[in-house]
């Protein structure tokens, strides 16, 4: 081709202000200039006299063909893509040259283009500055955008990160059952540290509701839940205020009372704790009901207790009164711990 | 005061003075923590308390103070995602000063509840202009010396030697003069528009 003159005409100069990613094409197709940017997109090998769909290969509309087609209808929005990697999609849109606006070139066409939603990839792949762009361009502030945006994600990723932390170890050392509101086995732990530093003696009751199996499968978790509450709020009736009661998972609770050594007073207690938990529950229309098996353990002397031994006494006495038929409780005793016990339950 | 701006003078006192430092600063300004999250508010209060508390550490003027902090913000490599937000602001030095008028919607298009102070640049002539940076309640007068620092690293940022002189100290209003000296005076660091986007 020998239109191409070394001083870019008058159109290409004012083109390169106001749309610099411009093709100026020939009739048959041929690239007759382009702006400063678009040699990049070629790998900064010359484009000027190759054939513009060589460079380019139009992807929509469909319905276009070849460039007779491409220029047959100027002012439509194209999609083309770059033949050569990374294959970058551009935006285009093609208008026809006035007659003798770029000297020599005969039933030319200007097509300008743009990187659209690609321009994050392409600004990386093809190293491109602020000055490869338009003044009135908004890809500065696209990329300001997106990069501020990233920046604002990542501080709140952050932030939720430390958030969730913080959660979880507010959850760990909470002391509360969120359903029961009673106090979980740290508390217990705490309750009876407090009661031990204090040289008093305590009696320990694990309470197991019977039944609550039957209902849980039978109403459903909902009367379940209502079971737990009730029965919880029943344990909390019966006892003091320094008494601490604690859910211990699933349908156990247990009982820590300082100062209640006596064996007859702890019988009367337990007594009435199973006769109220065996009140009915009143679940919508139904009718609910459990029983109590409850295990104690005693402990008189502060100078050998140890909690530990405790829990496995009131566990002991428990598995007496389950295998004797529920629905009572048992005091320990050292021959319980050969499982021979021989009394029954109250 | 926006949690970012807590948080960017505590990442100032940590780095160039030390963890130790940064918490006895916390102290003394009676935080009940010892970070600030960059995406919670914080009442104004706060942010004016740990001013002067570093201030008062350094043995240093409050003014002189905020004008390090501008300056750490764009020349620290631990800041250096805002420096690259300003260099979007234009391809030079004189570019980047025309463009401040729009800096405080450009920061809130990013962090909508952002304070900025508004921020309007006169050109006296081609190599004098003045800064007026005029508050808001939720802004203050912490931003005009701040300001100072931040143009004073901007400059070096983009090679240009400028002469800046914080003129006017009302309240409500600041006024920075900005003399450019050589606009290529120095390499400018680099700024590849791609680098971090995506």
């Amino acid at each position: 081709m020998t239109h191409q003159t070394q001083t870019p005409s008058g159109l290409e100069q004012m083109l390169s202000v106001l749309c610099p990613w411009f093709i100026v094409i020939n009739g048959e197709g041929r690239i007759c200039a382009t702006g400063p940017g678009v040699l990049k997109l070629n790998g900064d090998q010359p484009l000027v006299g190759t054939m513009l769909l060589d460079f380019l290969d139009l992807r929509r509309p469909k319905t276009l063909h070849g460039i007779e087609g491409l220029v047959a209808e100027p002012g439509r929005k194209l999609h083309l893509v770059t033949r050569t990697a990374p294959h970058t999609e551009l935006k285009g849109v093609i208008a026809p040259l006035p007659d003798g606006a770029v000297p020599g070139v005969q039933d030319g066409a200007v097509l300008s283009l743009s990187f659209g939603i690609s321009v994050i990839d392409a600004v990386r792949d093809y190293a491109l500055s602020g000055e490869d762009f338009a003044v009135t361009d908004l890809t500065v502030e696209m990329l300001y955008l997106v990069e501020a945006k990233s920046a604002v994600m990542e501080e709140l990723r952050h932030l939720n990160t430390r958030l969730e932390t913080a959660r979880n170890d507010a959850e760990e050392q909470a002391v509360t059952d969120l359903l029961t509101g009673l106090g979980n086995r740290r508390a217990m732990d705490h309750a009876i540290g407090h009661i031990m530093s204090r040289k008093t003696g305590f009696a320990m009751m694990h309470v197991d509701l019977d039944h609550f199996k039957e209902v849980n499968d039978t109403y459903g978790h909902a009367a379940g839940d209502a079971v737990l509450q009730r029965a919880a709020e029943r344990l909390r009736s019966v006892t003091r205020v320094e008494d601490t009661v604690i859910r211990h998972g699933g349908d156990e609770f247990i009982l820590v009372m300082p100062g209640v050594i006596d064996e007859a007073k702890v019988a009367r207690l337990a007594q009435r704790l199973v006769t109220e938990i065996e009140e009915p529950i009143a679940f919508g229309s139904e009718t609910l009901r459990v029983s109590a098996s409850i295990g104690i353990s005693i402990a008189t002397d502060l100078t050998t207790a140890d909690p530990e031994t405790l829990m496995e006494q009131a566990d002991t006495a428990l598995y007496v009164v389950k295998e004797q038929g529920r629905h009572g409780f048992r005091i320990y005793t050292p021959d319980m711990g050969h499982m021979t016990g021989g009394e029954t339950a109250a | 005061m926006h949690g970012l701006i807590n948080r960017a003078v505590e990442r100032f006192a940590r780095d160039t003075y030390g963890d130790a430092f940064w918490t006895s600063v916390a102290q003394s300004a009676g935080l009940e923590f010892s970070t600030f999250e960059a995406m919670l508010p914080y009442a104004y209060e706060t942010t004016e308390r740990v001013v002067e508390a570093l201030a008062e550490a350094l043995d240093k003027r409050q003014d002189e103070v905020l004008e390090d902090l501008g300056t750490y913000l764009v020349a620290s490599p631990n800041t250096d995602g805002l420096r690259r937000l300003l260099r979007f602001g234009g391809t030079g030095f004189v570019e980047f000063l025309n463009s401040l008028d729009e800096l405080p919607a450009r920061a809130q298009l990013a962090v909508p509840d952002l304070p900025m102070p508004q921020l309007e640049l006169r050109e006296v002539d081609p190599t004098t202009f003045t800064l007026a940076v005029t508050a808001t309640p939720e802004t203050g007068d912490l931003f005009g010396h701040v300001m100072v620092g931040l143009l004073r690293a901007m400059a070096d940022d983009y090679g240009a030697l400028v002469f800046l002189n914080h003129m006017q100290d009302a309240p409500g209003q600041e006024i920075i003069e900005i003399i450019l000296l050589e606009v290529a005076f120095a390499e400018a660091r680099e700024f590849e528009l791609g680098a971090r986007a995506g």
